[in-house]
């Protein structure tokens, strides 16, 4: 199906549908997320039955300061639509997809530990690369590159480089 | 013994931890095992131990500069990230590099997916005890760094892919040691099939074990040769064809035995496929230049290999420092500033070695990448580890760890 088609497809049923790039994005909210993932799914014309990345963005200017973008694919129809939900920043709280796509385990982990999105009913909401331990969620936009205390041996303290931050 | 004097018979299991720092683990994987004497109940990869910020580094740097840092995400394949984030620059800015650019990409991907392939048998071979294979291996894949070395001036993260193109053309007389590395390489794929395929250690190890059964390799979204073992044929070059890859005849290779020796033949396969590519790459190769005409995007220099290596031509610094003002205010502004790429977000995938490589590019219009997500196939096939070793010995966990090829410079970037 082409972009397109899928957007005409898409449209009456789901909403905010757009298409840029040659790439379908459909913006939805958390309520709906779980429910339309599930139709996109089992839509036997559609056939999202692919996951293939979750990611997350910073806009700190934003109500809706979290991004989180679900990438889907066709297996059957070789077709692409990426899926977006914003949350706030006091009630960072997604439903998990991992029920429908148990692929999103470690994806969901990552957002989490970057971004400090929490996704419900996930089954192991931990961190994944960074320490247990670890402060913060350097994906944000407000945490800044370097001028942080190691958390290794020694603990030294690396001053940022002037030059990293140059607007 | 009579019943009383009988000590009680406890079951307990033992949890075992192996890495980050072992051999048969590719690299810094930990692995918390579960054991029932040799059994595995449970196992916990735990990674994160190799993360470097590349994503978060490449907000802080002009979109030129980005190039440098994804592509040591997965080290074994660096040109697949350059690509991958070139591309996904490249639609962003609406601009499509030359059909020379176009092929040579071709031609270095498809090489630099041979060699990572060779890795995958030389350490597969070692962890198995086959150390011979290993030997070889690491032999034929050195002469492609040799190539990339002559081509990039780079063994590794060659940084050579830029958006709008490639930094530089090919060298005189590399044509020959690729042609010459095609004539080698068959038959030593055939060496290492008749050292591996029918080798009663290496059948044991491999053969049914690990099996991933076609639905949850979908289900856990797992790619490249473990996905395809499983009999799915999902490979983004045939299906979403980037640089020119409608034009090439190739194969995609599929096993449906979706255990390590199916992922095994998958790779060998799609080593003699890429050989392929690379050839109807190089005859078909058409002149031209291999980098946009546009100097609003394109590196204001044409690289040359001088006495010290590769750098700015002679006559390009004469040019910019003694002879047009304009051209240094034009250098100046390219390299500390750079292009300004519209806002917008894609996501561009990939075929690397190791599956589905997606690059999701946001910018807001302003000089420096918003953001950058790598989805590295590595670290998403990597959840697949529990489903195929638990119920099976401790051993298979090596086989299941070498068959799923992890570079943990790409699972933690």
């Amino acid at each position: 199906m082409t972009p397109e088609e899928l957007v005409e497809r898409l449209g009456s049923r789901f909403g905010d549908v757009s298409l840029a790039y040659g790439e379908v994005t459909v913006i939805t909210s958390r309520e709906k997320l779980v429910d339309q993932l599930e139709a996109l799914k089992a839509d036997p014309d559609l056939r999202f039955d692919f996951l293939s990345d979750v990611s997350g963005t910073d806009w700190p200017d934003n109500d809706l300061r979290f991004w989180v973008a679900y990438h889907l694919y066709s297996l059957e129809g070789k077709h692409r639509v990426r899926v977006k939900v914003g949350v706030s920043e006091s009630d960072a709280h997604i439903p998990t997809i991992t029920g429908l796509f148990p692929g999103a385990d470690f994806l969901e982990r990552e957002v989490y530990d970057m971004l400090g999105v929490e996704f419900d009913g996930h089954p192991d909401m931990r961190r994944i690369l960074l320490p247990e331990d670890w402060e913060g969620h350097p994906h944000r936009k407000d945490e800044e590159l370097g001028g942080v205390k190691t958390q290794y041996k020694g603990g030294a303290f690396i001053p940022p480089v002037d030059q990293r931050l140059q607007k | 013994m009579t019943t009383e004097m009988r000590p009680e018979v406890t079951q307990e299991t033992m949890i075992i931890n192996m890495g980050p720092q072992h051999p048969a683990t590719h690299g810094v994987l930990r692995l918390v095992l579960e054991l029932d004497g040799e059994t595995v109940v449970d196992v916990k990869p735990i990674i994160g131990y190799l993360h470097t910020g590349i994503e978060k580094n490449c907000e802080y740097r002009s979109w030129m500069q980005a190039i440098a840092f994804v592509t040591r995400a997965d080290y074994l394949s660096p040109l697949f990230n350059e690509l991958a984030y070139c591309l996904g620059v490249e639609r962003l800015l609406g601009i499509e590099a030359p059909p020379r650019a176009q092929t040579l990409r071709v031609m270095l991907t498809e090489l630099n997916r041979i060699a990572s392939h060779l890795v995958y048998v030389a350490t597969t071979g070692m962890e198995l005890g086959a150390v011979s294979v290993m030997l070889y291996g690491f032999r034929e894949r050195e002469r492609i760094l040799e190539i990339f070395e002559m081509i990039t001036g780079l063994r590794m993260n060659h940084a050579f892919i830029r958006i709008g193109g490639l930094a530089m053309d090919l060298p005189d007389g590399v044509d020959e040691k690729i042609r010459e590395f095609l004539e080698v390489m068959p038959k030593r794929l055939d060496e290492y099939e008749k050292l591996l395929s029918r080798n009663p250690i290496w059948v044991e190890r491999n053969l049914g074990v690990g099996y991933l059964a076609p639905e949850r390799a979908v289900a856990l979204s797992t790619t490249g040769p473990v996905l395809r073992a499983s009999g799915i044929a999902k490979d983004v070059r045939k299906e979403e064809p980037y640089c020119g890859f409608e034009q090439y005849d190739f194969d995609v290779i599929t096993r449906t035995d979706s255990d390590c020796y199916a992922r095994y033949e998958v790779r060998m396969e799609e080593m003699r496929q890429s050989m392929r590519i690379v050839e109807q790459a190089l005859d078909s190769l058409p002149g031209g230049p291999v980098m946009v005409e546009d100097p609003k995007v394109r590196w204001p220099a044409q690289l040359t290999v001088g006495p010290d290596g590769i750098g700015n031509s002679e006559e390009y610094v004469e040019h910019i420092l003694g002879g047009s003002m304009e051209a240094l205010i034009h250098h100046f502004k390219m390299v500390t500033e750079g292009v300004a790429v519209p806002a917008g977000e894609v996501y561009q995938v990939v075929e690397s070695p190791r599956g589905e490589l997606g690059l999701y590019v946001v910018s807001d219009g302003g000089y420096r990448p918003y953001r950058v997500h790598v989805r590295d196939p590595s670290f998403v096939n990597l959840q697949s580890f529990r489903d195929q070793v638990v119920g099976q010995m401790v051993s298979d966990v090596i086989a299941v760890g070498a068959a799923l090829d992890p570079v943990m410079g790409g699972v933690d970037r």
